[in-house]
């Protein structure tokens, strides 16, 4: 059974279409990331969902149940914003128990719920403080743990980390995902963040202006994107793009340099094409060239070393590629060396579309 | 070094006696207004003035409480905290309503608080006619209703101030935990809003506390106010200065507690209003 379907829905403010068209159903326990560029309609449709805006048009059912026009408590949702919005008059517990207390649960079950869901939390420490009294990070925890004491059918997050610094969005994410997987629930999370969407989902549903550009399983997305844009957007660093011509083997790049590609299909020879690499899949050239790769000279013109991985800069076929090799394989800078890269890998994408061939 | 600079000894008590001055003559007219209020009537006539009376007699506040002119102060009372009360809510719901479902566009705010421009002795003949036709004359109800209606474009405009403060997403996320928006406003928006509201309640107090010209006009014997009863005692031939005294004293303890015990949230609220500019 699905807990969430949405179906052709719209959104416009005023003259301006927010949300174009969007299609989703959601498996019951399933963790799906909403992710996309900024403005590109990601928290119109999570507030859209949730009843905090109303949708111009289509229809959002949860549970099976119709709630387009249901007010927002009578949705059974639970929702966590991106900035927290604890009330600053009351303490930590009851921020916690706020929900329950609105639903009118008995003082005896509000208490056991707020202690186990500040128990898995870590912070049943902080109960008496006020949010004032606490760090980013715990601040966080008290608005996820208002969320999860509910019984909701539906869990959504809005960006919860984007105001966490980098080692506490780490620990966070771990947390989300833990959490994810001893409740049990569906959660559908938003964020700009391309790490976290991979990490978290188990589906990620790529948006670009008010449309789903693409969805599946993050892996899925990373191997088997659909268009340029897909492609571009999920991975860190980005996907080099590289124009080049196909061949009856494979491209061949604008400096004429040959890239055979086994199992090349569905190009025209001579067609203009671009040639998507991912850095993961350069690899500094070893003993023997492994099947399906190809072995290209190579000038290193930057060197980013970020521990245990180097990201290094260099010119291929007329454009500045990145790839990610093992630290000992450069040091520095104008080394003439010679790169293997995995062709089985590569995307080839129609310049004028943007569809992946 | 100019020869002009003085020491930091010398400046601190010339600090003091500016502070020293300006005191007096700040306190000064409150204490001879107390200190009236006790003496008898050969002290007040005296000259040289008695500056401080050799015993605190309470004649004055006896005369006062026996012939009932004191139960005015209690009309007041009465007025001023039920009409604050309802403005208070009323305006804070309407104000509410004007900042999160933009009732009545732009312009609605704008044309609510010009009413506060309208001079009330323009209106206040009308009034009287009508108050007449429906029996309001001298009633609680009628000046209730009135200080209410008087005070709601400034409790809107400062509530819709402080309003607009309160982040959208605490709200949002009460109603997604199951509020309805009655309680939103119960549960969030007034404690959120909560040194505004004490703020703009005592300056409503205070405006119907204070208020003259409606009581004097729309009250015979039944309702009448404190502020209408001093003036009771402006004689043609004499004034009976020692009852206008305690009457006053009587009129300002109340205002006094008022804003003593609220003085934390007023110089919040304020300054809210202030950053908010
Ligand atoms: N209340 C509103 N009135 C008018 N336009 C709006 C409103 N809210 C959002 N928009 C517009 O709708 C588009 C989508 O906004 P939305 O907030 O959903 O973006 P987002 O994907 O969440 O972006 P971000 O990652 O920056 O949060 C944006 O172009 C935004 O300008
Ligand atoms: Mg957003």
């Amino acid at each position: 059974m699905s807990d969430l379907k949405i179906s052709n829905l719209h959104k416009h403010y005023g003259s301006f279409h927010a949300v174009k068209g969007i299609d989703l159903e959601v498996p019951s326990g399933e963790f799906t990331v909403l992710v996309g560029p900024s403005g590109c309609g990601k928290s119109t449709l999570l507030r859209t969902i949730a009843g905090l805006e109303d949708s111009s048009s289509g229809t959002v059912e949860i549970a099976g149940r119709d709630v387009t026009w249901a007010r927002p408590r009578d949705r059974d949702i639970a929702m966590v914003f991106q900035n927290y919005a604890l009330y600053p008059y009351l303490n930590v517990k009851d921020n916690i128990a706020f929900g329950l207390r609105a639903r009118k649960f008995a003082e005896a079950e509000v208490e056991k719920r707020v202690s186990r869901a500040a128990g898995m939390l870590g912070i049943g420490h902080l109960l008496k403080r006020f949010p004032r009294e606490l760090s980013g990070g715990q601040r966080q925890r008290v608005a996820i743990g208002r969320a999860i004491v509910r019984d909701a059918v539906l869990y959504l997050f809005d960006e919860p980390l984007s105001n966490l610094d980098a080692q506490l969005r780490d620990d966070m994410r771990v947390e989300i995902k833990r959490l994810h997987q001893e409740l049990g629930r569906t959660m559908v999370y938003v964020t700009h963040d391309q790490i976290e969407a991979m990490t978290l989902a188990d589906r990620i549903v790529l948006l670009r202006d008010g449309l789903i550009e693409q969805q599946g399983s993050p892996l899925d997305l990373f191997e088997r994107p659909k268009t340029r844009f897909v492609a571009g957007f999920l991975g860190s660093p980005k996907m080099n793009f590289i124009p080049a011509t196909a061949t009856e083997t494979g491209v061949a790049l604008n400096d004429g340099t040959r890239l055979d590609m086994p199992g090349r299909s569905g190009m025209k020879t001579g067609q203009a094409v671009v040639l998507g690499l991912r850095p993961q899949y350069i690899a500094m050239a070893g003993q023997s060239l492994a099947k399906g790769h190809a072995r290209v000279p190579v000038t290193i013109e930057l060197v980013q070393p970020t521990g245990s991985r180097v990201q290094a800069t260099m010119p291929l076929g007329g454009a500045s590629i990145i790839a990610e090799l093992a630290a000992h394989d450069v040091s520095r800078p104008g080394e003439r060396t010679e790169i293997d890269i995995d062709m089985t890998r590569a995307v080839i994408i129609d310049p004028k579309s943007e569809q992946v061939i | 070094m100019s020869a002009t600079r003085r020491s930091p000894g010398m400046r601190l008590a010339f600090r003091y006696l500016a502070a020293a001055l300006i005191t007096v003559v700040f306190v000064f007219p409150v204490y001879w207004l107390f200190i009236i209020s006790f003496k008898t009537p050969d002290e007040i006539f005296a000259f040289p003035p008695v500056w401080y009376p050799k015993s605190l007699q309470l004649a004055n506040y006896h005369v006062l409480f026996k012939d009932g002119d004191a139960a005015t102060v209690g009309n007041s009372l009465i007025l001023a905290s039920v009409s604050t009360f309802f403005a208070m809510i009323l305006g804070t719901i309407a104000a509410y309503s004007l900042v999160r479902f933009k009732t009545g566009g732009e312009n609605l705010a704008v044309w609510i608080i010009s009413q506060r421009m309208m001079p009330p002795v323009a209106i206040v003949f009308p009034l009287f006619l009508a108050y007449v036709f429906i029996g309001w004359v001298d009633s609680y109800v009628g000046l209730i209703v009135l200080y209410t209606a008087f005070s709601l474009p400034y409790v809107i405009w400062m509530m819709r101030g402080y309003i607009e403060d309160i982040p959208l997403e605490l709200e949002e996320s009460a109603l997604v935990d199951g509020c309805s928006r009655w309680e939103v406003l119960w549960k969030v928006v007034f404690p959120m809003a909560r040194a505004g509201l004490f703020a703009t309640a005592v300056f409503t107090f205070v405006f119907a506390w204070n208020e003259f010209l409606f009581a004097l006009v729309l009250t015979r014997t039944e309702v009448t106010t404190y502020t209408v009863q001093v003036t009771h005692y402006f004689g043609g031939q004499s004034n009976f200065w020692a009852k206008i005294a305690a009457m006053s004293v009587l009129g300002t303890i109340p205002v006094f507690f008022t804003v003593a015990v609220m003085q934390r949230f007023l110089v919040r609220g304020i300054s809210m209003g202030a950053v908010k500019g």
